[in-house]
Order: C-alpha cells, then sequence, then structure tokens
C-alpha cells in the first residue's frame, strides 16, 4: 500500500510540470526579443472570441493561433506597423486595443474629454449661480416680507406663487 | 418647470443611448472585408483529399463561402437551412471546414446532410484568419469577379436569408 501511494506520488510529481507546461501559454521562438515583441504586440490586439481580453491574455483557439502567427511574422523580420496591418486588414480596427485617430474614431477620442469640459462649465456655473444667490443681501421687498411672514404663520403660500 | 425639463431630457437622452447600445450585438464587428476581393486559398478538398479546390474555381459565379466546423453547435443550427437552399439549387455553397478533423467532418456531412457543393479542409486555421473568422459558423457572399460583397457572423437566420443574402444574390448575378 505504501509503496503504490509513493509510486502514485512519484508519478504526480514527475507528470506535473509536463501538466503546467502545457497549460501555459509556451514560448516557442528561442529568441527572447523576438518573444517579447510577439507579446507586446499580442497585448495591442483584442481577441475577437473573448472580446474584453487581448490576444496576449487569451487562452481562446483563435487568440493562440494569432498569437502563433504574429510569432511567424515577428521571426519572418516584419516590422510591428505591417503585423499591426495584417490583423486590421483582416479583424477591422476593432482589434486595437489603441484605436487609430480618425473620421469615426473622434467621439472615442474627444468624447470624454468633452464631457468633462462640459461638466466643468455645468459646475462652475451652478456654483457661481448660487454663490450670486447667497450674496444677495438686499432688504426683502413689501412683498417678499408679507410672504415670508404668510410662511411662518403657517400658511402655505403656495397660491402667492 | 425648467426644474424638471432638464434632468428629464439627460435622463431620455441616456434611456436613448442606453436602448440602442445595449440592443446592439457586440459580436457583430463591422467587417473590413466588405467590397473588398476575397483572400486567396487554394486547400485540399474534404470528399477527395488529393484534389484541391481553389478560390480562383468559382470566378464568374455568384457563391457562399460558409465557414463550418462539426465542433461547433451554432453551425448544426444553421444547417437545415443550407441544406434546404441547397435543394433549391439558387447558388454554389462552398463549405471551408475550419479546423476539423476530417473525418469527424465527414461523418458530420453523412449525419446532417451534404449541402456544398464541396468543402475544402482548413485544419491550422490559417485561410480563416485570412477571412478574418473569429465566430463559426460565418457566411461570404462572392461576386463574380470574387469580391466579397456580404459578410454574415453566426448562424444565418431565415430572415436574414430571405431579406438580405438572397435578394442581394439575385442583384449581383444580373450584373
Amino acid at each position: 500500500m505504501k509503496t503504490a501511494l509513493a509510486a502514485l506520488l512519484a508519478l504526480a510529481a514527475a507528470a506535473a510540470p509536463a501538466i503546467a507546461a502545457a497549460d501555459a501559454a509556451k514560448p516557442t521562438a528561442l529568441d527572447p526579443v523576438a518573444e517579447r515583441r510577439t507579446m507586446a504586440l499580442a497585448d495591442e490586439l483584442r481577441c475577437l472570441v473573448c472580446q474584453n481580453q487581448t490576444i496576449a491574455d487569451s487562452n481562446a483557439d483563435l487568440a493562440v493561433d494569432l498569437r502563433r502567427e504574429i510569432r511567424a511574422q515577428v521571426a519572418a523580420g516584419r516590422s510591428d506597423a505591417e503585423i499591426l496591418d495584417f490583423m486590421t486588414t483582416r479583424y477591422g480596427d476593432f482589434v486595437l486595443y489603441n484605436p487609430p485617430l480618425k473620421a469615426t474614431t473622434v467621439a472615442l477620442w474627444f468624447g470624454p474629454g468633452a464631457l468633462f469640459v462640459i461638466g466643468f462649465v455645468v459646475l462652475y456655473r451652478v456654483l457661481r449661480g448660487r454663490r450670486e444667490r447667497i450674496a444677495d443681501d438686499r432688504p426683502l421687498s413689501e412683498a417678499e416680507r408679507a410672504r415670508a411672514e404668510a410662511l411662518l404663520a403657517g400658511d402655505s403660500g403656495r397660491d402667492r406663487v | 418647470m425648467n426644474k424638471f425639463i432638464i434632468p428629464l431630457a439627460i435622463f431620455m437622452a441616456l434611456v436613448g443611448f442606453l436602448f440602442v447600445g445595449l440592443g446592439l450585438n457586440p459580436r457583430e464587428v463591422p467587417s473590413p472585408f466588405i467590397g473588398r476581393p476575397a483572400p486567396a486559398f487554394e486547400l485540399a478538398r474534404l470528399d477527395a483529399p488529393g484534389e484541391r479546390f481553389a478560390h480562383t474555381d468559382m470566378a464568374g459565379k455568384v457563391w457562399l463561402l460558409n465557414v463550418w466546423a462539426s465542433w461547433c453547435v451554432a453551425c448544426r443550427q444553421e444547417h437545415p437551412l443550407l441544406v434546404e437552399l441547397a435543394e433549391r439549387k439558387t447558388l454554389p455553397l462552398v463549405g471551408l471546414n475550419y479546423k476539423d478533423e476530417p473525418a469527424d467532418a465527414r461523418r458530420w456531412l453523412e449525419q446532417f446532410g451534404d449541402p456544398y457543393q464541396l468543402s475544402v479542409m482548413d485544419r491550422d486555421g490559417r485561410v480563416g484568419i485570412d477571412y478574418g473568422v473569429y465566430g463559426v459558423p460565418e457566411t461570404f457572399v462572392i461576386d463574380r469577379k470574387g469580391v466579397i460583397r456580404y459578410k454574415h457572423i453566426g448562424p444565418i437566420t431565415p430572415e436574414t436569408l430571405e431579406k438580405k443574402i438572397l435578394p442581394l444574390v439575385r442583384e449581383l448575378e444580373k450584373s
């Protein structure tokens, strides 16, 4: 029993690295510089199967294939721009996590900034309006005094608005 | 009164954006292929692995290229529609058997019927990458000059077939 258990444990220990290696995205390129470039490029590209992951993060079949494709192109000496161009001609600008600035992406690039400016202007005007109202210390007019008295007396004063 | 109109307008605008935004299908990414020549390929045929088929073999015809696989569940969903379309003989249908085992693919066609004029084997998915395939099944309408005119991602529904694909095919066949 004990020997059987020991054998089993030994087997598991032997198999563990193999299992771990099978699971991780294994670098097949021996050149670490090329591999770094591959992963940097993969990190800029959206995986279309699981859309909120990059090709570098995703283990979807397509992402694995595309990593292999990028690796092959890096090995073939293609430039980053050429590889990104290869991807956009096939999958559209949508694959780029860093989208190019053009007519269709103007709202994407400047929308948040525009919203921020609009929000800031609105906030400024609201605050200034409030300050003016607070700073307004001229005496009450006759009508206002009458209304204030009516309110204090318990009359809702609604009909006078 | 003004006090209520502004927040109400903002709220309605937000509702409008959400209504449209949540109704969009994020899987339908605008394809860069429409109006561009179909990427070249030459692959072994599924029914006769010794023979090869190239996209140029279809020159002069309006045809459908349907990307499918035996492991693809949604393909099973659209398959009866393709079989029906094949029976009508409106246009040739070519299958791109994507990242599949040939034996599994052949068995699948035996089981569910073979609507394809022929299927080619893209075992490593390289042609799939050239066609920007990311959600099998996908269907391309290719015109006489070999230009991609329409791309449908996901299973074809009777509605898209009747309202989009077939009218487009009829129009392309006239020209």
